[in-house]
């Protein structure tokens, strides 16, 4: 690794600590400019019961001193502090629950994404201006345009309602699988389209023509030169997928009722639970972050003719 | 070879064009401006022009449908005053009527039908979907320009100014460009909420909704960066550009070049990307009413259309197909325009 290399690394986690810090800060003073606090709209409470339950959660100290310990506890033991509204349970043990189940979830997605987008992106970049190509393109085109909502409900009507081949709810193995080809086919049909420009650029290259002109097998021209080199612009969009992910699940987790962290997030929403949806936030926050650092570090020492700047 | 130096002149230089020469001064086709040219290119891309047309007649009929529609939006069929409320007018399949409407049917009156049905609340689901389309399409609209603006006078200020100015607003757009906008985007929908309600009740703005009026403010703070790096980024380079040289070396003044070259070069890259960031806001707002922090009801947007559609789901999937279908047709006429914007009008990306 060049000192060029390292200092733009380190510069990414640099920006990448920042930005963490500034999610943290920014969901830490948002939730507390709600007026009423957390403890308003529920059934009347003394003012003395109220006062208490300040007390425990620390809400009677100063904004500030607040903000210092919120921050310190997280950096330090991963603290998100109680749930307000599921009694007795740390937050941060409802997101690592949420998560087991999101987690499976997503990265099935991802997978799937990958595996049948990379593929599919290259065959329409070979058979360019063919039929094949363009029935993938029109069908890629479909699948970018429709938010993940519709298509999950759609999916929903038609799989789960119409011809009853598989549950709707997400809680059980099989009732996973309408979810994952919800998220899946989003990131699937983007894979498809970058790979297949990306494929389209290395094909017109001059080592490809000299590679032919020496008479190197078709299939080595492919998978040896072509396909490895055009995937490099693929790896960008790990970061971004995750992303893509991690939203849609929100709703998707919603639609199949799979008890993941998207839903809890959501739920919390719903029932101003404070502590749920900071912690929520920063640690999906992280997440994305901290793959958008991968994929960028790894896209450039993938691929030292990128500029670094 | 004749001798340049001399002073002698050559009488032939001076007889009069032949007809043949003439001929080379005839314009063989109007000059063309670089917009008309744009223009052309466009309407030779039947895709591009197309979607176009699509765009025209959603966007036209969603402002003139509700003009002459007998229904409104939010009028619920069932429910007349100082009577008990009507439910056979509630979850009405298409071209059914209620109760009272059949009765005027059969005394030969004509009743207007319910293209669409009526929703569970027993409203005139065409008009809602209509309505809808408005309200998606006028929420899309705003947002992109409101990150238009704020996005291009960052941006040009960072430009311009250069030096520590661009330097420390392109660490805080660079701060901003990797938040993750939709747990952001959530975040301050659902917070602004809470705030803004009350805050607004009594002005003018409370009849656009708090919710709205939220997505826009979450529009100004998070999706300016990409607006504002574009801009900067053309200004830098085009300002180092060889006939930007030419021209100030050839003493045009700040306004020509500014005018003559930095604008035209700059304003397609500008205009595409607000195009494409029209269905980006379409999408961000389907997605905030799915979540329930989409419009304030009774007002429809296709989010919420399709989001209220999931509790029936399976008896009237239509209610649900119909939302999603408006969506993607406009999202995907929009990209498709968009990209045919960016073939037509940015000569650099010419093959």
């Amino acid at each position: 690794m060049s000192s060029k290399t390292l200092k733009y690394v380190l510069k990414r986690i640099l920006l990448a600590v920042v930005t963490v810090w500034v999610v943290i800060t920014v969901t830490f003073f948002v939730m507390h400019a709600v007026p009423g606090g957390p403890f308003m709209g529920e059934k009347a409470i003394s003012a003395a019961a109220q006062a208490s339950l300040e007390a425990k959660y620390g809400l009677d100290k100063p904004l500030m001193t607040q903000y210092f310990t919120y921050l310190k506890d997280i950096v330090t033991r991963f603290d998100f502090g109680p749930s307000l509204k599921q009694r007795g349970r740390m937050v941060i043990d409802i997101i690592a629950d949420g998560l087991r189940t999101s987690a499976k979830l997503g990265l099935i997605a991802a997978a799937l994404a990958a595996l049948i987008g990379i593929p599919l992106g290259a065959v329409a970049a070979l058979r360019r201006n063919r039929l094949i190509d363009r029935v993938i393109m029109v069908l890629t085109t479909a699948f970018v345009s429709m938010p993940s909502f519709i298509m999950g409900s759609l999916l929903l009507v038609l799989f789960a309602v119409r011809l009853a081949v598989l549950p709707a709810n997400g809680a059980t193995p099989q009732g996973l699988i309408l979810p994952i080809v919800t998220l899946s086919l989003y990131p699937m049909a983007y894979i498809t389209r970058l790979t297949r420009s990306s494929m389209l650029d290395v094909l017109g290259q001059d080592y490809i023509r000299t590679a032919k002109a020496k008479g190197v097998s078709s299939v080595r021209i492919i998978f040896g030169h072509a396909l490895k080199n055009s995937l490099i612009p693929v790896i960008t969009y790990f970061g971004p997928m995750l992303a893509y992910i991690v939203t849609g699940s929100l709703v998707v987790e919603q639609i199949f009722a799979v008890p993941g962290i998207g839903r809890a997030f959501v739920s919390s929403i719903t029932n101003r639970d404070y502590p749920m949806v900071m912690g929520t936030t920063i640690v999906l926050a992280v997440l994305i972050v901290v793959m958008n650092l991968l994929s960028d570090i790894l896209y450039k020492l993938v691929d030292p003719r990128i500029n670094l700047e | 070879m004749t001798n340049k130096l001399s002073m002698h002149l050559d009488v032939d230089d001076f007889l009069p064009a032949t007809e043949d020469e003439k001929r080379y001064m005839v314009q063989m086709r109007p000059s063309t401006t670089f917009f008309k040219d744009g223009v052309k290119r466009l309407l030779k891309n039947p895709v591009a022009t197309a979607s176009f047309i699509i765009i025209v007649i959603i966007t036209l009929s969603s402002i003139i449908i509700p003009m002459f529609w007998p229904y409104s939006y939010d009028n619920m069929l069932g429910v007349n005053p100082g009577k008990p409320v009507d439910a056979s007018y509630n979850n009405l399949s298409p071209f059914s009527y209620g109760k009272t409407e059949l009765k005027r049917i059969e005394a030969g009156e004509k009743v207007f039908p319910h293209v669409f049905g009526t929703d569970s609340a027993g409203r005139d689901y065409f008009i809602r979907v209509v309505y809808g389309t408005r309200i998606s399409l006028a929420v899309g609209f705003f947002a992109s320009i409101i990150v238009l603006v704020i996005g291009m006078t960052v941006g040009s200020i960072a430009g311009y100014c250069g030096g520590k100015v661009d330097l420390i607003i392109m660490r805080i757009v660079d701060i901003i460009y990797s938040l993750p906008d939709m747990l952001m985007v959530i975040l301050l929908a659902s917070v602004l909420k809470l705030t803004l309600g009350p805050a607004l009740a009594g002005t003018a703005l409370e009849k656009i909704g708090s919710n709205i009026i939220s997505l826009f403010i979450v529009f100004g703070v998070l999706y300016w960066v990409s607006m504002s790096r574009l801009i900067r980024g053309q200004i830098l380079s085009l300002r180092e550009q060889e006939y930007v040289l030419a021209s100030r070396a050839a003493g045009a003044k700040g306004s020509w070049v500014i005018r003559k070259h930095l604008l035209p070069n700059c304003i397609s890259v500008v205009i595409i990307s607000t195009a494409l960031q029209i269905p980006n806001a379409i999408f961000t707002e389907s997605y905030l009413s799915f979540l329930g922090l989409g419009v304030n009801a009774p007002m429809p947007s296709l989010g919420s259309l399709a989001a209220d559609a999931l509790n029936g789901l399976s008896s009237y999937p239509f209610r649900m197909v119909i939302p999603a279908l408006v969506i993607s047709l406009i999202v995907l006429s929009l990209n498709l325009f968009g990209d045919g914007l960016r073939d037509a009008f940015d000569p650099k990306l010419r093959a």
